[in-house]
């Protein structure tokens, strides 16, 4: 009873879920610190790997450790993430967009 | 739920009540206080994102990063996610002692980690690599710095948890704040997905 409330709002976790979450992270983490610290890989095939890898282990993340899900307790919390996403998105993206633009047409020689 | 439905009854004191009914919302507002520092987070890493060339003429990323010592951070972190996540669990099922013993490793795993990012400025500051050197230093230490400052400011509030759980038990209302301190150190290790993976080793590729 005591615990009731504090189920609403965000969900719990168990021993597996925790377990499940830290192995893949470790996993996750591993391979990008591992790729780039071999040095076998061309530039492009680390930035794929490392981008790629951080996503998924930001989702780990988010399922495991945060317990996120599409119950409907959880619904409101994942709409407002989602919307999260979206700002981060247009946030991120436009500023960089912008200011790579604006450096170019002002300090041309740092882009030879 | 069930215990809205069974205060629904008005004989029941008010206060306990109204607290009921706020638990599950205080942890949603602490959730959505949660995306808007996802914004202020994502801000940084525009700004970041933007200066990261602009050394002028002193150290890049390249120069400066050392992966081994990161990988250390990012394991304290990682484990430090974990053992919270066991601290909740015993919460959960009302054990106080396992609680506090989880909470205190959690606090020292974090602790850890503040360690060394404080060893890790203090030696680019003592190279001569400090926020002032450049454009890019300046966006690193601001963009690692307010990570470390969320992490320190989850350690203040690690301390006020142990305390009240230990002076008061795990009471209905400290319960929704270890939720909440647990939403608060589960997100900063998702922000330093972000920074290892954009600072560290897209800077050193």
């Amino acid at each position: 009873m005591s615990h009731a409330h504090s189920d609403a709002g965000a969900g719990h976790g168990s021993y597996g879920s925790y377990a499940i979450g830290f192995i893949l992270s470790v996993i996750l983490t591993a391979i990008p610190f591992a790729m780039v610290m071999s040095g076998q890989f061309s530039q492009s095939v680390n930035l794929i790997g490392m981008l790629v890898m951080g996503v998924v282990q930001i989702v780990v993340h988010l399922v495991c450790f945060l317990h996120m899900n599409t119950s409907s307790e959880g619904r409101w919390n994942l709409v407002a993430f989602l919307f999260t996403v979206l700002i981060i998105v247009m946030l991120v993206g436009l500023a960089i967009w912008i200011m790579v633009n604006a450096d170019m047409l002002m300090m041309p020689w740092m882009f030879q | 739920m069930s215990s809205t439905v069974m205060h629904s009854n008005h004989a029941v004191a008010h206060d306990d009540h109204a607290h009921h009914d706020t638990g599950g919302n205080t942890v949603f507002g602490f959730w959505l206080y949660l995306m808007t520092d996802c914004i202020l987070f994502a801000s940084v890493f525009a700004t970041y994102a933007v200066l990261v060339n602009h050394t002028a003429g002193g150290p890049s990323g390249k120069d400066i990063f050392e992966l081994p010592y990161v990988l250390g951070e990012t394991a304290l972190l990682l484990v430090s996610s974990c053992t919270y996540g066991f601290a909740m669990i015993a919460a959960h099922r009302g054990f106080k002692g396992q609680t506090l013993a989880w909470l205190a490793a959690t606090f020292v795993l974090g602790a850890g980690f503040i360690g060394m990012e404080l060893n890790e400025f203090h030696h680019l500051i003592a190279e001569g690599f400090g926020p002032d050197k450049s454009a890019f230093l300046s966006s690193f230490f601001t963009l690692v710095g307010m990570h470390g400052l969320h992490v320190t400011a989850g350690l203040v509030w690690m301390i006020v948890m142990m305390l009240q759980v230990s002076r008061r038990g795990l009471t209905d209302r400290n319960n929704t704040r270890l939720m909440c301190l647990s939403l608060f150190w589960h997100f900063l290790d998702i922000v330093w997905i972000c920074v290892f993976t954009i600072v560290y080793l897209m800077g050193t590729i």
